[in-house]
């Protein structure tokens, strides 16, 4: 039987972190420029597949995504039975510089989505000297809740199913079915209550709009890619913050939603490798 | 607006229907000043009641006549392209009994997309 093997290694990295042991997944691929890569809430790292895959970013980038404790293949710590399951700025600042400590990436690139795109204007603002920079898909300082997230974990809701129908929206209408769906289906596989707990961060705990002007972008640049079909960021929400930065350089993505590496990767490789080629020329 | 399709659309397509299978309720699809009360009945689309003077129902979405027509274009534009995207934008209110519409939210955007591009959609 002929089968072909994607050029991505994936191990369980333990750790401790915020003093309890962790069983973490990771995924790597390529040499170069650090590149850590932040998933969206409620889903995991298969988001960036095809970025992994991309022979024009690993030849110059070491590429590593991870599933947050509690998504995808990371399990959450012994006694999570105990917990309610809630996201905030510190837990996720700590989670990532963790992770970038314990694989030896120095100075990475951090580049998220979403949430991921919220965190890393954290990250610019607080932990500058110890990044290169911070590329921000989806990101914005503050966003306009728009339903009630209550919805997402009740007994007489399906949680996989009601998170899927929440963002499917997200997607733009361009999107491939094949990816549309293969983004959806990380959203039907999320454990209870999480989705729900990371937008905790995301809606009410990681607002960082009114600090935003603070970030030295001659320190650690920010570079902004939103989707123009994203009404949960949207390139409103995404301008409002680059406006308050200052510095930072945002392009809004034709044809493309809240999911830009996953929905539509083609797309978004479009808009992605320009970015990493300023990073590359930075470097000389 | 061309509702008549909306049965036809619905009921012969296997998968939607399926998806559905679980749902029996009837809700409220208001466009512009025209109330429309759609009767599902697991999965299917038993009736559309148009006008009724008492109309009873779970759950509402209600719009205008412009936006529900830029919803169902065939590429709809940014801010259009989802009940919950008109909801951002403050250009739709959902009320009412919202648990069938949560738990059914796949089927349920499914149904309005069967609309899109449909000949005699606004």
């Amino acid at each position: 039987m002929k089968v072909t093997f994607e050029p991505i290694a994936g191990r369980y990295m333990n750790l401790e972190f915020q003093g309890r042991p962790h069983r973490i997944y990771l995924e790597e691929a390529g040499k170069g420029i650090p590149l850590l890569c932040l998933h969206t809430a409620g889903s995991d790292g298969r988001q960036y597949r095809a970025l992994l895959n991309d022979e024009a970013v690993t030849r110059n980038f070491r590429v590593v995504v991870f599933d947050m404790p509690w998504h995808g293949k990371s399990s959450p710590p012994a006694g999570w039975e105990k917990e309610e399951y809630q996201l905030t700025t510190a837990i996720y600042s700590d989670l990532i510089m963790t992770v970038a400590r314990a694989l030896d990436m120095e100075r990475p690139v951090v580049m998220g989505c979403s949430i991921g795109g919220r965190i890393v204007l954290h990250l610019a603002l607080e932990r500058a000297a110890e990044l290169r920079c911070v590329i921000g898909l989806q990101s914005s300082g503050r966003v306009n809740p728009y339903y009630d997230i209550s919805w997402l974990h009740r007994p007489d809701v399906h949680g996989g199913e009601i998170s899927a129908g929440m963002v499917s929206g997200l997607i733009a209408p361009q999107s491939p079915a094949e990816h549309r769906w293969e983004t959806l289906w990380h959203y039907m596989q999320g454990g209870p209550g999480v989705f729900m707990g990371d937008l905790f961060f995301y809606t009410v705990e990681g607002d960082v709009q009114e600090r935003l002007h603070q970030i030295d972008t001659a320190q650690c640049p920010v570079h902004m890619l939103t989707g123009e079909y994203d009404y949960s960021c949207s390139p409103v929400d995404s301008q409002a913050a680059a406006d308050a930065i200052g510095g930072a350089e945002l392009e809004v993505m034709k044809g493309m939603g809240h999911f830009p590496m996953s929905e539509n990767p083609e797309g978004f490789r479009a808009y992605l490798l320009p970015v990493l080629e300023k990073i590359l020329a930075a470097e000389k | 607006m061309n509702l008549e399709e909306l049965p036809v659309r619905v009921n012969g397509d296997p998968v939607l229907v399926r998806k559905g299978r679980y749902l029996s309720t009837d809700f409220m699809l208001e466009i512009g000043e025209r109330q429309h009360v759609v009767k599902i009945r697991d999965g299917r689309i038993e009736e559309i009641v148009t006008g009724a003077r008492m109309p009873s129902w779970s759950f509402a979405l209600r719009a205008s006549e412009e936006d529900w027509g830029k919803f169902w274009r065939p590429v709809p534009e940014p801010g259009f392209s989802d009940i919950f995207a008109l909801v951002r934008w403050k250009k739709m209110r959902i009320e009412g009994d919202l648990q069938p519409l949560m738990a059914n939210m796949l089927y349920i955007k499914d149904v309005l997309a069967s609309l899109r591009g449909v000949e005699g959609s606004p």
